[in-house]
């Protein structure tokens, strides 16, 4: 068996791997190494063909592919190394990382630190647990996109979008440029999932309904999709009786969230939360095993790859500085905390280690509300305090703090109406 | 036209169980389905437990079936090359009136021949199965209630049958049987006529509609149905034997057991239809297995489920299993009234069926030739590193990890593509080697099976299916060809 050292093992090439890696490379690490399982590096962004990416990262509107494309040059002219086609089994507990590939057999990449970027799945018919027939044509609105955009394959005719989520509106403007007939779009909140400019520019730009309070009660077809049965909910999200209506289609697409993969993660032994289904993290993006890093999707759903760049750059660096011995030794803890509408912060923790530097705090509410104050409270001491027109359970909002103005203790971020 | 010395009509694990033990003799043996694979039916749909038959009727021939097959399965799954786990199941009583139900059961399962069921205190359960419910008062405890894997098993029967010359005939329905002076010769098929001395009507739930060919009516048969949950491996609250509540007059009722891959089997509903097509689940089938499985194990989470099902129990009307001959249909041999213990029965059958047809006249000669030995895909993740580096560079498709869930390769699926009894679906894929049977539900593989089928198979990808013709995966391509080509 093959055996490789690096620096910094980069487990997943997406757009977080991209990100971290370069990072690695700039903050000085040797070698740095991405370990991906496809054969080319981009990840997700490769099948996301459509604009609105890099609207805060680069200032310009890019398609995943050219967004992917910037970092994949960038990594390669800071000489980033990457094994393709590669897939992790398992995180030995000495920072040893074990991939198998078809040219090269298993290999033992034996690192000083190892960067978790794995990205999420979609969940699933069977996560929400939708009754009916098991035909053929459901489909999780990711798995749709990839047989589109990558395998050039119709996945369907007539379609039916569960959820609300930014993958199933960007879905349905694909599916309808593509020939297709979207039906409908049925998100049992009273909200949308994803984000508002998804909803202008892939529903309602083509006439698209949105049917916000409803649900897919039942699949029919015995073979492929002949149709669905869709109710109107209550408070409790549970069906009306005698609101169901058959909406005849071929195809069901889900788009009912997505969740951080973390088996990996989790073999290693990783702390994780219960909330965002990611490992715990501080500011460093570090995990409770010292030489593991996390950032991306596998740590928290992100609505914006440009947050991910972002927030990966901070993993590679400090996974840089881990691999080189840099890091500093913390000397206390801050524990974030979320308050009032808040449904949980990312970095869960901030090490005091003597170091200033800005730390943004990103954290998503629990429900959706307007003209809203948000407060950031260390020990009580009120920090931060900025008013927001409104908040959005589908958008990450963000707060910063220095860290030279945290005690010891606790956090708390609290959203609330402003009185 | 095919020409066969015996025709099994029906390729669930009965009728590929059947297959397998005539080819022990010298005999041309025929297996049809109307499905695209084995195991279409009942045998796909259950809770995949070898029972020891302790709670069959006693005297009947499901009892004597059942009590005689559990005892064969150490071999079999060896000699198939399966996986076979040996969990037992506890028999927990929660109330008075379930405490008073135990020594009955006992005796039951004593009747059975089945004398290896003890009691527990409801202490010594609650150590053996942390999560149950508290109020445990007692129990009984049945060491040989195992589990399988039931698609590798119908798999794998079928695979050494075809290994030892058996044919099959899938994605054939059986349209009618032919009679000359009271004996059967032969059958009509949506896939030519047949000419076959005997004839095994091993149908299960459409049995009765075979029966009906040779113009016997003495019986009928509906779907039971039972919903069923399977929940994520890591799921918290898990048990590691068969937890089977105390049956009532009207159902054995839900019960929570690992699979033999380490997920969580959760049900199933008893629900009598009349639609033998009908596998849908309902909310408030699911709802009632919730409820159920709660009263033996308060804990149990079915948030973390993974995917629902349901499977559909051949009900005959009247009760019991029952292998016919009759005088004026010869030659001819009547399976019905298999149920919930037809997994395990199906070695057992195998064995009885060949009886009965030599009782009938058949003539049999040994073949000296039968292996009994099937060698399985050969399996990634239950390789060393060291083996799992040799397979890929004796096969770098094994280097390419297709599903993520459950670590299977390209390799694998290959193999499973080209194998004797082949997969040509993507729920035949699944089914042999669990690619999209874990927790994203192929949401990733999904997708590069399809693939894989089509660049295997050599069809365009429209044509794969997830099971059935009809059930095509996509509509066709994006944009045509010609499109692609001025592009």
């Amino acid at each position: 068996m093959l055996e490789r050292n690096c620096d910094v093992a980069v487990i997943g090439g997406g757009p977080a791997g991209l990100a971290a890696a370069a990072a690695a490379k700039k903050q000085g690490a040797g070698r740095v190494l991405i370990i991906e399982r496809d054969n080319a590096l981009g990840g997700i962004l490769q099948q996301c063909i459509h604009p609105g990416f890099g609207l805060t990262y680069y200032n310009e509107e890019l398609t995943g592919p050219e967004y992917a494309g910037h970092f994949i040059e960038q990594a390669e002219q800071l000489g980033v190394e990457a094994l393709l086609s590669s897939m992790v089994l398992e995180i030995l507990p000495d920072a040893t990382v074990v991939c198998s590939g078809a040219e090269h057999g298993i290999i033992y990449v034996r690192a000083k630190s190892v960067v978790l970027s794995m990205g999420c799945r979609e969940r699933t018919r069977g996560n929400i647990q939708i009754p009916g027939t098991r035909p053929a044509g459901v489909y999780t609105a990711g798995a749709a996109q990839r047989l589109i955009n990558r395998q050039n394959e119709m996945v369907g005719r007539r379609v039916v979008i569960l959820g609300s989520g930014d993958i199933g509106m960007i879905m349905a403007r694909r599916m309808t440029l593509e020939g297709a007939k979207v039906v409908a779009v049925v998100e049992i909140m009273d909200y949308l999932a994803g984000l508002t400019r998804n909803r202008v520019q892939c529903l309602d730009d083509f006439g698209i309904p949105l049917m916000l309070s409803h649900t897919v009660t039942r699949i029919m077809g015995n073979w492929r999709v002949e149709g669905v049965y869709v109710a109107r909910v209550d408070g409790n999200r549970k069906p009306v009786p005698g609101t169901e209506e058959f909406y005849a289609c071929d195809t069901l697409l889900l788009s009912v969230g997505l969740i951080p993969e973390n088996e990996l993660s989790r073999g290693a032994k990783v702390e994780m939360s219960g909330i965002t289904n990611g490992p715990v993290v501080n500011q460093s993006m570090q995990t409770s095993v010292p030489f593991l890093f996390a950032c991306g999707n596998v740590v928290h759903v992100n609505d914006l790859v440009d947050n991910v760049s972002k927030e990966s750059e901070i993993a590679g660096k400090e996974a840089a500085r881990y691999a080189i011995g840099t890091m500093p030794v913390p000397t206390g803890r801050v524990t974030c905390e979320p308050g009032g509408n808040v449904r949980y912060i990312c970095p869960q923790r901030i090490d005091i280690n003597g170091e200033d530097s800005e730390i943004s705090l990103y954290f998503r509410v629990g429900v959706p509300d307007g003209k809203v104050g948000i407060s950031l409270l260390n020990n009580g001491r009120e920090l931060v305090k900025r008013k927001a027109v409104k908040v959005n359970p589908g958008e990450i909002e963000c707060v910063k703090v220095r860290a030279s103005e945290l005690a010891p203790g606790n956090l708390e971020i609290s959203v609330a109406k402003e009185g | 036209m095919i020409k066969t010395d015996v025709l099994v009509i029906g390729a669930g694990a009965v009728g590929c169980a059947i297959a397998r033990e005539l080819t022990k003799y010298r005999l041309k043996v025929t297996v049809m389905d109307k499905n695209e694979d084995v195991g279409g039916e009942a045998s796909k749909s259950n809770s995949a437990i070898i029972h020891t038959g302790y709670d069959a009727p006693p005297g009947t021939l499901e009892s004597q079936l059942v009590v005689a097959a559990n005892p064969m399965f150490e071999l079999l799954a060896k000699q198939l090359d399966i996986p076979y786990a040996k969990p037992g199941a506890i028999l927990p009583a929660f109330t008075d009136e379930q405490f008073e139900q135990l020594p009955a059961l006992k005796e039951k399962a004593f009747r059975n021949r089945v004398y290896d069921v003890e009691y527990l205190t409801g202490e010594q359960l609650l150590k053996m199965e942390p999560n149950l419910s508290p109020d445990v008062k007692a129990g009984l405890y049945i060491p040989r209630e195992h589990i399988i894997d039931p698609f590798l098993l119908v798999v794998a029967y079928a695979e050494n049958a075809r290994q030892n010359g058996a044919e099959f005939l899938l994605n054939t329905k059986v349209t009618g049987i032919s009679l000359e002076n009271g004996k059967v010769v032969g059958a009509q098929t949506t896939g030519g006529d047949i000419e076959a001395a005997y004839i095994v009507n091993a149908a299960g739930l459409y049995c009765d509609e075979v029966a009906e060919m040779v113009g016997k009516n003495d019986y009928t048969v509906n779907p039971r149905r039972g919903q069923f949950y399977i929940l994520d491996k890591n799921t918290g609250c898990k048990v590691n034997h068969i937890v089977l509540p105390i049956p009532t007059k009207v159902t054995k009722g839900k019960l929570m057991c690992p699979t033999i891959h380490g997920n969580m089997l959760v049900g199933p509903t008893a629900e009598d239809l009349q639609d033998k097509q009908d596998y849908s689940t309902t909310a408030e089938g699911l709802a009632s297995v919730e409820a159920d499985v709660r009263r033996l194990v308060p804990g149990v989470n079915l948030r973390d489920t993974i995917t629902q099902y349901s499977g559909l129990r051949a009900n005959r009307n009247p009760e019991g299993l029952h292998v016919d001959t009759y005088d004026d249909v010869k030659n001819y041999v009547n399976i019905s009234g298999v149920r919930s213990t037809g997994l395990t029965a199906s070695v057992a059958l195998g064995k009885y069926v060949a009886q009965v047809l030599i009782e009938i006249g058949m003539p049999v000669s040994f073949n000296p030739h039968f292996n009994p030995v099937r060698e399985g895909i050969p399996r990634f993740h239950e390789m060393s590193r060291e083996e799992q580096d040799a397979m890929i560079r004796k096969n770098p498709l094994y280097g390419r990890v297709i599903c993520r869930c459950e670590t299977v390769t390209e390799g694998e699926i290959v193999e499973a593509i080209h194998r004797p009894i082949p997969a040509r679906s993507v729920d035949a894929v699944k089914r042999r080697l669990r690619a999209g049977m874990g927790r994203c539900q192929g949401g990733f593989c999904g997708p590069r099976v399809i693939e894989i089928l089509a660049r295997e198979l050599g069809i365009p990808a429209e044509q794969i299916t997830k099971n059935q013709p009809g059930s095509c995966m996509i509509s066709g391509k994006v944009r045509l060809e010609k499109e692609k080509a001025n592009a």
